[in-house]
């Protein structure tokens, strides 16, 4: 089993997205995330898909999604040629006395405290996966209560794979 | 002009001459307009036929095939058609009517969200939400439905929208469609490495599929196997692709197949698949049969190459240009021995039955009709025990051979039969189903008679549900559960006398030819009753 990182763009017709995910279920294929918005031009929509499988699988997936009307283009977003990143929320339980040792870890990792209250803030960070999940991991010290993660949205690094819109 | 009207200018445009369906509230409109335009409609007697009469139609014509159904209840009971035709690849468009816009999602009467029902296996869907969409959305549906790999497309139509006012109706002259560009050509330096394996090859073969009927490649396909010397097996959806005494021809493959036309296969060191999905039913093991040898997979949607197996060679395009682009390459290739080879296998690896003198032969029998009947009859197999007699015992000529394959579809044959014969009445066509299958289908009798499509339809009767009670024989050490339909099955002649249908008994084989004849005598509507040993296997 690997993960993969799919682009793909697609015609903002009604129900495109349920096509999409209605595949992924019909045949049995495994989803780790999904991002989907609008592009700059408003008829189309970018969608990331992090799939998991063995590589037949996720040749396979590249194939039949590529094969649905409405999608124009699907192409791997490959590690080494790409950028990804992702957002993530984090409430963290925190006394006034525990507030600064947030801060502090939230410091270091470029992350932004958007909310504190009596007994909790929470932390906006954006980055690769990784980063976010060494984040998380620091934070098991304190008491996290709930975290939001928008899966990974990506771009092929150059020119090279750039699809001009019509 | 109205939606309704539109919807009929559309059909008039795509040179449609024939719509199958059942009316309703929601699709009123469209069935109001439809009377006073020069398209014919056939009244079937449950909407699941109107889909698999569309499918027979398509399949003889090669044009899209359009049933019309109404919301609710008549769109779901569409459902078996669609996926049936779709694991065919059939181009079919299928109109639904709906309730009106305003109430879609408030579950009022007959509401079904029909294109979300059918999302996973159907070409594409459209729900109408603007009459001026209308003549985009036809044209587009039948350019979908019948390029590329060929299938089912849905457009569903509220009733407000049929009766909403369009204002300018322009059918567009092109389509244009920015995610949707299938390949039709085959790519030269693909193609240039086949012809360099073919030169190579000892023990080449063809494995032809239903993709070459649909992309009407079959004398291509029949004019290159001749010239180079390549012999062909088929698939069950392939049969048909060559003569059955063709002397290149090899069989149909798969565990229901001809043992010589799976050893062939196993024994070549190059085969060509195409237009075939490398299914489980005729290719049970693929890892094991494509080892140590070159697999060129030629098939118009690239998601089927490597899907079961992984080919040498994949050549994404249509077989018709593939196999003309083949005939412009100029080489040379030489297996005479491996041709006197498959002869051999040929004689000597037919199955012995030992029929039961008591009855009707089914193999005997399926034989002898189909060398009564004429050159370019179409010849529609049911599913059960019967599909696999037709598709082992069938002598296809310049005719052609419709089952539903993929999907294993009860009933097909005799709403499939209706099409084939509206499609194009000069054929002879013979619908050919068990007492099982017929069952499931045979209120279009009445459809049959109404719209006088005289199909001659034959009912191989064991009493029983048999392939299933040969299932249960070897998988379940004769426990025969649910399947004996000797109870409550009718008096097929008095049936055939309550609808105006001549009827023809034969029990045994003494006198199956001369029945045969009186059957194929003359272009009418006859139901002929064979009684099979109720005990026999395939």
């Amino acid at each position: 089993m690997q993960n993969r990182v799919f682009q793909l763009l697609v015609d903002n017709n009604a129900g495109v997205l349920s096509r999409i995910t209605g595949l992924f279920s019909r045949r049995g294929y495994n989803i780790e995330s999904i991002t989907a918005g609008v592009t700059a031009d408003p008829k189309y929509t970018r969608i990331t898909i992090v799939a998991s499988g063995d590589e037949e699988i996720l040749d396979q997936i590249e194939k039949q999604v590529a094969k649905l009307v409405d999608v124009r283009d699907i192409h791997e977003l490959k590690p080494d040629k790409s950028v990804y990143r992702e957002l993530c929320l984090v409430k963290v339980k925190s006394t006034p006395e525990k507030r600064q040792g947030v801060i502090a870890v939230a410091d270091i990792f470029r992350a932004k405290i958007i909310d504190v209250n009596v007994d909790s803030l929470i932390v906006e960070i954006t980055g690769n996966q990784t980063k976010i999940e060494a984040f998380i991991g620091l934070l098991q010290d304190y008491e996290i209560l709930e975290v939001a993660r928008t899966g990974i949205v990506g771009l092929g690094r150059g020119t090279e794979d750039v699809i001009y819109l019509e | 002009m109205i939606g309704a009207d539109a919807m009929v200018k559309c059909l008039e445009n795509e040179g449609v001459t024939t719509v199958y369906g059942y009316p309703g509230v929601a699709i009123c409109p469209f069935y109001n307009s439809i009377i006073s335009s020069g398209i014919k409609t056939v009244l079937v007697r449950t909407e699941q036929n109107a889909a698999h009469a569309a499918s027979g139609e398509a399949r003889v014509t090669g044009k899209v095939g359009v049933c019309a159904v109404t919301s609710g209840p008549g769109a779901t009971n569409l459902i078996t058609g669609i996926a049936t035709a779709f694991a065919d690849s059939i181009p079919m468009v299928c109109i639904s009517g709906q309730v009106k816009s305003e109430l879609i999602g408030s579950d009022v009467f007959q509401e079904a969200d029909i294109t979300g029902a059918v999302e996973s296996f159907i070409k594409y869907s459209y729900l109408v939400k603007n009459a001026d969409d209308i003549p985009r959305i036809f044209k587009e549906a039948f350019y979908i439905a019948n390029s590329g790999r060929k299938g089912p497309v849905l457009i569903d139509v509220p009733q407000d929208i049929q009766e909403a006012a369009v204002r300018n109706f322009k059918y567009p002259e092109e389509v244009n469609i920015r995610t949707y560009k299938p390949t039709i050509k085959g790519h030269a330096v693909q193609i240039k490495k086949v012809i360099k394996e073919l030169e190579k090859a000892k023990r080449p073969i063809i494995c032809a599929g239903g993709g070459v009927h649909l992309s009407n490649a079959v004398p291509e396909l029949r004019e290159f196997a001749h010239k180079y010397r390549i012999p062909v097996v088929n698939t069950m959806m392939g049969i048909g692709v060559m003569r059955t005494d063709d002397p290149m021809y090899f069989g149909m493959v798969g565990n229901n197949g001809k043992a010589y036309a799976n050893r062939a296969m196993n024994e070549a060191d190059l085969i060509i698949m195409v237009g075939a999905r490398v299914a489980d039913r005729a290719i049970s093991q693929p890892d094991l049969i494509f080892t140590n040898k070159i697999l060129v997979h030629i098939d118009v949607d690239p998601a089927e190459i490597g899907k079961n197996v992984g080919p040498t060679i994949p050549l994404v395009g249509d077989a018709k240009h593939i196999f003309d682009d083949f005939a412009n390459q100029e080489f040379e290739c030489e297996h005479e021995e491996w041709i006197k080879t498959l002869e051999e296998y040929r004689k000597d690896m037919v199955k012995v039955r030992k029929p039961n003198p008591d009855y009707v032969d089914p193999a005997g029998f399926i034989t002898m009709l189909s060398k009564e009947m004429k050159d370019n009859a179409v010849y529609v197999a049911d599913v059960g025990q019967n599909q696999i007699w037709s598709c082992n015992y069938h002598i296809v000529k310049d005719g052609r051979f419709l089952t539903s394959g993929g999907m294993g579809t009860m009933g097909y044959s005799i709403p499939a039969a209706m099409g084939a014969k509206r499609g194009d009445m000069s054929r002879q066509v013979v619908a050919v189903c068990g007492d099982g299958s017929f069952q499931m289908s045979m209120m279009e009798l009445a459809t049959i008679m109404q719209h006088n499509i005289p199909v001659k339809i034959i009912v191989i009767r064991n009493n029983y549900l048999g392939m299933v009670r040969q299932f249960q024989h070897f998988n379940y050490k004769d426990n025969y559960s649910v399947v004996d339909i000797k109870d409550g099955s009718p008096n097929l002649e008095k049936l055939s006398a309550a609808y105006g249908i001549p009827y023809i008994r034969v029990e045994n084989m003494s006198h199956a030819l001369e029945k045969i004849k009186e059957f194929l005598k003359d272009d009418t509507t006859t139901l002929m009753e064979c009684i099979v040993d109720p005990m026999d296997l395939v």
